[in-house]
This record gives C-alpha cells, structure tokens and sequence, in this order.
C-alpha cells in the first residue's frame, strides 16, 4: 500500500500530470470566483475533453477543479455578498461584515489559509481513511442521515442568538419554501398556484442569491458609498488574516475534521457542512457578540471545512458511486467517460488511481489558496470603489449566476420574491441563515424521516448513533443557554452586556411580518388541503412551526418590555420594484440587450461617472455574457421583441 | 490531408503536435472558445455544421455520459463530420428539456434530442406535465442495457428458497419513485407473488443499492454497469443472491437471456418454472411495453420526424457504420455492456409497439400503484 502511495506521488510530479492539473486549478478558479457557476459549470467545461484521455492525467485535471472551488468562491462571498455557491453561504455572514469594515484583506487571506489546511487536512484524511470508509459509510442509515438534519436545523437556535422565535419562524418559512416540488414518499406535487417552474423546488443558488445579496445590494445602494464603511488596510490586513488563522489551529483542525467526515456521508450535501461548522464556532466562542458583524472565526471556521469537505465527498464518489454533492457527481460522470467504474474495484484494482486522486486534490489545494492569496490583496481594493458604480456590474452578476440555476426566466422572478423577503428579514433583523438552513434541510429531514420509519419502524429510533446524534443535539440546546443562566445568578445584573438588557425591539416589519406569516400560514394549510397524509405532513409540520413561533413571539413582546424601533423599508421596497422592472424588461427586450442598456444607463444617471468609463463598463458586461453563452452553450431569455 | 484519430477525437491531430505541451494547449484553446472539432469537407445531403443534442439531463448524470460517449462516433462517421454540441436542459426528470425541444426544435436536422427510460415512462403514463409526444420525432439509434435483481442472503440459501420466502414474507425495496425505472421490477416481483413495499425518493439506483448493502432493503435492482461494479463484489463475498435478470429482446419482440448473464434465468423463465405457463393479463402486458421502452430501447436519439429525409437516413447509415466495428465494441463494453445498438428502422417499430400503452392497462396501473403503492400518478 505504501508503494502505491508513493508511485502515484512520483507520478503526480511529471510534467503532463502537473500541466493539466494546472489547467484544471486555474478553469476551477475562474468558475469559482464567477458566482453562480460552481464545479457543475466548471466540470462541463472539462467533460468534452475527457473521453479517451490518459486516467491519471485526466484525473488530475478534474481534482485541480473540484480542489479549488470552494477557495474561488470565496472572493464572491466576501467581498460582493453574493454566495459563491452552496459551499460558501456561511462565510458570507461575517466575511461580508468585515469586508463592509475595511477588513476585506484580512478576511480573504484568513479564508484561503484556513481553506488550504483545511484541504490538506481533508486530503490527508482521504488517505487513511478510504480504506475502512465503507463500513462507517455504511453504518448511517436513513435514521441517523435523519438525525443529522435535526442536528443542522439546531443551529438555528445558536445562529438566532436572542430573537429565538423570530429565527424559529424563519426557519419554518424556510422549511415551507423548501417542500415546495415533488413529495418524495407518494410523488405528489405540491406547487403553490400550480406553478411549473416550482415542480423541482426552488433552486438552492437562487434562494441564497435571494437572501443574502439582493438585499445588501440593495441596503449598499441605499446607503450609498463604497462597501468597506472604514478606511481599508489592505498590506496590514493581509498578514494581520494569515495570524488569525495561525493562533487558531484547534479551530481548524475540529472544522475541518467535521468538514472531511460529515463530506463522506453520502446524500447530506456540502451546503450543510458551512452552517454546522459555523455554529460550531459560535458555540465554542466565549464572546460570541461579534459573530454576524464581523468575526474573523466566522469566516474561518466554514472556510477551514468546506474544502475539507470537498475531499470527503470522494469516498462516497469512489467507493460506492453515490456522489457526495453536486460537483461530486459530474465527477462521477467524468469517471465513466474514463471508463472507470466507481465501486468497491476502486480500492483493488486502481488504488494507484485512487491516490492519484488524492494526492492531486492536496496540491491542487495547495496551488488554488497560493494563487488566491496572491490575488486577495488586489482584488479586495474593489470594496473601496463607490458601490454606485459596481452596482450594475453585481446586479447582472447575479441575474446571470440566478439564470444559470435552470436557465428559465422562473429563476429571476424567484430571486426577486425570495429577495424582497430577504430585504424585510434584513430590516427587521429575522436570521436569515435559519431560512437558508430550513430550506437546504427540508427536502433530506422529509426524504429520510419517511425513509427510517418505512425501513425500520420505531426501532429508527433506539439506534445507537441515533442516541449520539440526539444527544449531541440536546447538549447544543441545553448547554449554552444553562451557562448563561448560571452566569447571570452569579454576576450582578449591572455587569451584564449593555445587548443582553436591552429592551425587545419592535417595528413596523415585525408586524408585517408576524401577520402576513400568519395568514400566508393559514392560506397554505387550506391550499395542501387535498395532499395526502403522508404528502402533506412536512408542510403542515413547517406550517405548524411557524404558527408557533410566530405566536409565541407575539406573546413575548406583549409580557416583556419593548421600545418601538423605526425600521425603514420604503427606499428598500423601491429598489425591489426597481429590480422587478429590471426582470420584466429581461422578459420584453432580452436579457443582452436589457444587461447592456441598465449598466450603460445606471452608470450614467444614477452613478454619474465619465460617459467613455460607463460605455466601456456596458461593453465589457455584454463581452463577458456573450462569452460565457459561447463557452456554457447557454441561450439567454431573447425576450418577447424577439419573437414578433 | 489531415487524418482522425479515434483517440484524440476533438480535433486533427497533426503527428508533429503530439507533445503533451500542445495537447495541453488544445484544450486550453477549445475550452476558451468552447468550440470544437472542424469541419473538413462540405457532403452531399446537406449536413449541417453543427447539431444541437438537447440532453434533458444535468451534466455528468448517466444520459449525459452516454451522449458525450456517442458524439465523437456519430461526428466523426457522418460525413462532413459536424460538430455536435450538447446542450444540458435537466429539470422535471427530463421533462422539462424534453417540453422545449418539443416546442422550439428546428425540423432542419440540426436538432437531436437523447431521451431516456425517464422521458419515456411518464410519456406512457400520460404524466399531465409531457408536453411532448414521441410520435413526432423519429430514432436513429437506442441502445440497450439490463438488469438484476437480487437478494439478501438472510432470505434463502438459493434464489428457489428466497422465491418461496418472497410469497409469504413483506419485502423492502427502495426505489427512486414509484413510476420511475423500478417500475417493471415492481410488476414483475408482483407477478411473482412477492409482497413488496417500495420506499421512494432515493435519488439515484446508487442510494437504493447503498440502503440494501446497510441491510435496510432487502431487495435491489441494478442495470448491468452498476450490477458488475458493484453488487458482482457482494455476491462473490455471500453478501446477495443473484434472483433473476430481465432478458433482453430479440428483433422478434421475444425475451431471450442477457448476453452479460448468461447463466442467470429470466424473469419470464423463473415465471414460468413457477407457474407453469407463461405470464399473462394486464400486469404482463404492462411489464412487457415498460421493459421494451425503460430497457430494450432504453436511450435514444431522436429528431423530429419533418426533418429532411436525406438527412435522417445519412444519419442512421453512421450509426451503421460504427455500431458493428470491433473498435466500437471494444470501446462501449464499459460504458454500454456488452450490447449493440439498434439503429433506424428497428428502432421505429419497437419504439411504436412499446409506447402504445392500452387505455385498459393504464387504467389497471394506477388502480395498481394507487392500492399497493399508495402512489399518486
């Protein structure tokens, strides 16, 4: 095995393995940092060139790409808002709030040290790990697959900090959005107004596009300025970043361990990974007062996991051919184009391969988070620009990253419904990660709890790594609130942080919100009226959740004190309006078209800047949208003109 | 003159340029340009520079894998060698990229769909989604695959015991959905007598493999690929036992043994040992037209019919061409089995009998997945 293990080291440092592996790195690159794209993209980019090429060198070239995703993505997340892909969404809670700080520097280099030792660490894992990974595989069933779930969806509670119910609530609406589509135990649609767009369930890029960036976008346009609010320190912050992560190695190593395990676990996708870690390091933090405004561990402890995770999906990938995420399965698909089948032969008959794979993945970590660490110090100067004038440039950015999800005019409108509810979740302070994770886990807790009670009945639920899970789950509920609690009865009540005493704050949005959730709950209940038991529970489930926690918040600013807080909405809902014109004229004139005239217009009128910068800014928009239709064989919405 | 090499099939390959360095290059070049391959010489029947394959299938899935194994066969054989782009439109189970070809395809010959078992089960069921109708379009080439289905060893010693057991003793089956490939295994276990429950929404035949190799499902299915990759390891170790293939079909429309198991009986023979005659009655028939369509003709590449008819037949003669070859043989073993593709004429016919689903043996289906699966179609 050792021998093994070092030919197909030497193997890796020929010439063609490098070339290609370089090649893949750099494509893997590119589709990363361009948002929305992603390995899928990336991988299809690759495919056409596969078929009959050398395995080893091929193989190579694929691992450059899956390596270096999750680090490329990173730039998106920190600097714009705009979650990269599904690997990423995590980091944009605190990396963008440092960015927004003048700290885009130090998040960045952070991010891409912790993303290569997490990646080494994850490679390293691979190693030892693939050759008794079947059994612990295989020990997760569908109860404990189930168990996870929950495990991910307590982090809502941590995420939530003191408005408990309202992140409740949010997780409920999440949960609800992500039922929408097909029941997986009768095969029953469940589509709000018969929708067809919806018969798949909303796309994941679309409903973080929507949460997240659209209303910082739109928050930035509002405020106007740039997006670092503070002076930027771009030399000081980038090695001030690669200390942070240097005095927190135990941070690492737990995240990315959790990252390379829980990335073994067939059908638990890597969108999970960054939220669980985060919390982990919301709850391991003894002052967790900065996270969600900028704590560097925020940014490192999702960053550190999800290129670890990226190797763990590889076990799965070769030793079952079940991939682990999204990019894992055109992977897959690669490996049969070579003519490999992934199975249990992996480990007899191509372990060199195997470590060929494995041994790629660590240097092509290794390469990706050099390069991007080179990159970071230029390209986070973009947060001093005046966001007025990247505006339309991110704006295109992420109609085109929404489009590219199932390329139907169906996601733009989705990213601008999804996003006016991200704008009042932001205004009002609702946790916009507990809707993310309520949406990401709603499809698995449904597929699996209805899995383990069909395969194993009530005895689901007396297994042991249930019991763990459960217990695991339980400690995370139960524990951060008891020391609280137990801090409080010995520390007088003066001590306590100005946050913790500070009266409930109530708006305008908080009732919106309550009552339109409320009725939209009812409206809801009455619509799945005709669903059957088992097609019906995990909406009536999610209905109940939010009924619940929206009530049980009503009941609690009634009995607690509470000081009326202005929330501002009209400027926000403007520019939500705004967004939809954009999306109508998409439908009338194109999508090219309407691209190029926006950002030539929004830079004249509204940004104000030099007409030949503006002209150029429109061009080189509309070069690099008809370059990447060349290059992804993609057609844009040609609009309703088009066909007259 | 420039030559093709089969090996290096996305673009002549001039023998001065064979350097690692310029095949690195190469690709750098075509993936910038996302264009590939060249068109050598203009042909008599018009064949057009390039061919959009619509797969309504995301990238690197197995439909995916199965056109991007034919593009360079079909390029490089129809002369004028065009290139062919494919064009991932997944969504809906194939339904969705298979509604727009239906509504926005060119009849020019410029269009090409590659369609699998999942477009053409819900077509057959008249799933209120499809949009589309098989009758307009016409094949040039399906190729095949097989199955097994097996159990676990805690059932029987032998595949007779486990028969035995199956008819008195509730089975787990984890299926992706109640009407999706599984589905003439479902019949055909129905037929038999065994008492099943299938559990739906795995996402792939891999996961529903994974839950019987946890001891969750107590028994699989697998087409032929995934059969040797994967289950052939269990059975050496005594971890499953092999119960019957589904046979593949002669140009006669009767079910012989499968090539790639030989010694294994077929679901017809192990009915018939059993029962004493063939199977018969709606669910026979509705097994029959489900396994022509998911199995005999399971991928396909169509066009629409108006295409011209120069074009259609240069197209089948390429296939022609290349699906008798002993290079091709020995290229598809891994990605097809050790079938050979039907071409043309043979398709057409087989593809009208398998998709003409009587209204009666509709109706029996749903009042057969409704009452034992609880399934909704």
């Amino acid at each position: 095995m050792v021998d093994v293990l070092f030919s197909s080291l030497g193997q890796l440092f020929t010439v063609p393995h490098m070339l290609y592996m370089v090649i893949g790195v750099l494509i893997g690159l590119i589709v990363g940092i361009i948002p929305g794209l992603g390995g899928i993209a990336g991988m299809s980019l690759l495919l056409p060139f596969l078929y009959g090429m050398e395995p080893s060198i091929a193989l190579g070239m694929l691992m450059g790409l899956v390596a270096v995703i999750p680090t490329g993505d990173t730039f998106a997340s920190v600097l714009l808002g705009i979650p990269g892909s599904s690997a990423s969404q995590a980091t944009v809670v605190d990396g963008f709030a440092l960015a927004k700080k003048g700290q885009a520097a130090r998040a960045l280099s952070s991010a891409f040290l912790s993303s290569m030792i997490g990646g080494l660490i994850g490679a390293m894992v691979l190693t030892a790990f693939i050759l008794i990974a079947r059994p612990v595989v295989l020990s997760f069933s569908s109860s404990e697959l189930f168990m996870l779930t929950l495990l991910g969806l307590s982090m809502v509670a941590v995420l939530s900090g003191k408005d408990v119910f309202k992140g409740v609530a949010a997780c409920g609406v999440g949960l609800l959005v992500g039922t929408i589509g097909m029941a997986p135990a009768t095969g029953e649609f469940r589509l709000p107004f018969e929708i067809d767009y919806l018969y798949d369930g909303l796309p994941l890029v679309v409903v973080g596009l929507g949460i997240f960036a659209l209303p910082e976008i739109i928050d930035l346009l509002v405020k106007r300025g740039a997006i670092a609010e503070q002076p930027c320190q771009l030399g000081k912050g980038w090695k001030e970043g690669m200390t942070d992560v240097a005095r927190r190695p135990r941070l690492v190593a737990r995240c990315a361990g959790i990252g390379s395990l829980m990335g073994t676990i067939p059908g638990l996708a890597g969108s999970v990974v960054d939220w669980l870690t985060y919390g982990h390091a919301v709850q391991s933090a003894k002052d967790k007062s900065r996270f969600g405004k900028g704590d560097i561990r925020g940014v490192i402890a999702p960053e550190s996991a999800n290129n670890a995770c990226a190797c763990g999906a590889m076990v799965p990938t070769l030793l079952f051919g079940i991939p682990g995420s999204g990019t894992a399965a055109v992977f897959l698909g690669g490996l049969l184009l070579l003519g490999l089948q992934p199975g249990v032969s992996m480990l007899e008959t191509n372990l060199d391969l195997t470590y060929t794979i494995i041994w790629s993945l660590a240097l092509a970590n290794i390469l990706g988070a050099a390069l991007c660490l080179g990159l970071a110090r230029p390209v986070a100067s973009l947060t001093r620009v005046p966001f007025v004038i990247l505006a339309p440039l991110i704006i295109t950015l992420i109609l085109f990253a929404a489009y590219q999800a199932t390329r139907s005019l169906g996601d733009l409108f989705a990213l601008g419904i999804i996003g006016a509810l991200g704008v009042l979740f932001k205004q009002a302070n609702w946790s916009r990660p507990a809707f993310l994770i309520g949406f990401v886990l709603a499809p698995g807790a449904e597929a699996y709890f209805y899995q383990a009670a069909q395969f194993q009945g009530t005895d689901a639920f007396w297994r042991p790594g249930v019991l763990i899970i459960g217990a695991l789950i339980a400690a995370s509920l139960v524990i951060p609130p008891l020391r609280v609690y137990l801090r409080k009865r010995r520390t007088a009540v003066s001590s306590l942080t100005p946050e913790e005493t500070a009266p409930l704050a109530l708006g305008m949005i908080d009732m919106l919100l309550l009552a339109s959730l409320l009725i939209g709950a009812g409206y809801m209940w009455w619509a799945f009226d005709d669903l059957s038991l088992l097609g019906g529970i995990m909406p009536r489930l999610a209905i109940a959740i939010i009924v619940a926690a929206c009530v049980c918040e009503i009941v609690r600013t009634a009995i607690k004190p509470k000081a009326w807080q202005l929330q501002p909405s009209h400027q926000q809902l403007l520019w939500i309006v705004g967004f939809f014109a954009l999306v109508g004229c998409v439908m009338i004139f194109g999508f090219l078209v309407t691209a190029a005239l926006f950002c030539l217009c929004f830079l004249l009128l509204v940004a104000r800047i030099q007409p030949v910068a503006a002209v150029g800014l429109a061009a080189g928009v509309t070069l690099f949208l008809v370059g990447m239709a060349n290059l992804l064989t993609l057609t844009y919405p040609a609009g309703m003109l088009a066909g007259l | 003159m420039i030559t093709l090499d089969s090996r290096y099939p996305h673009g002549p390959r001039f023998s001065m340029l064979s350097t690692t360095w310029s095949k690195a290059l190469l690709v750098v070049v075509c993936s910038t340009l996302g264009v590939l391959g060249a068109n050598a010489q203009a042909s008599e029947a018009n064949v057009p520079e390039t061919i959009h394959w619509t797969i309504p299938f995301g990238v690197g899935g197995g439909t995916d894998v199965w056109a991007r194994f034919f593009t360079t066969w079909m390029s490089d054989n129809i002369p004028g060698n065009p290139t062919l782009v494919i064009d991932n439109v997944p969504g809906g189970g194939s339904i969705n990229g298979s509604n727009l070809f239906a509504m926005r395809a060119a009849a020019d010959g410029s269009q090409w769909i590659g369609t699998s078992a999942s477009t053409q089960y819900p077509a057959m069921l008249q799933d209120r989604r499809v949009r589309y109708d098989y009758d307009d379009w016409t094949p040039i080439l399906a190729t095949p695959t097989g199955g097994v289905v097996y159990a676990q060893p805690s059932l029987g010693d032998d595949a007779e015991a486990i028969f035995d057991v199956l008819e008195d003793q509730r089975v787990k089956f984890a299926v992706q959905s109640h009407t999706g490939l599984e589905l003439p295994v479902l019949l055909a276990l129905d037929l038999l007598g065994a008492d099943v429950q299938a559990v739906s929404g795995m996402r792939s035949r891999g996961e529903g493999r994974l839950a019987f190799e946890r001891g969750e499902a107590d028994i699989d299915f697998q087409t032929t690929s995934a059969y040797f990759s994967s289950v052939q390891p269990l059975v050496d170790s005594g971890k499953a036992v092999p119960l019957f293939s589904l046979g593949v079909l002669d140009d006669n429309g009767d079910i012989q043994r499968d090539p790639a198991f030989p010694e294994l009986p077929t679901f017809n023979e192990v009915y018939e040992a059993r029962h004493g005659e063939a199977p018969s009655g709606p669910a026979a028939e509705a097994y029959r037209k489900f396994f022509a369509s998911g199995f005999t003709l399971q991928k396909l590449i169509l066009l629409p019919k108006e295409a011209p008819e120069a074009l259609i037949r240069e197209y089948r003669d390429a296939a022609h061409r290349f699906v008798e070859t002993e290079a091709f043989k020995e290229a598809s073993m891994a990605q097809l089995g050790p079938y050979t593709p039907v071409v043309g004429e043979v398709v057409e016919q087989h593809l009208q009998d398998a998709m003409s689903l009587e209204e009666s043996t509709r109706e029996w289906l749903v009042t057969w997945l409704q009452e034992q699966h609880g399934a909704r179609l």
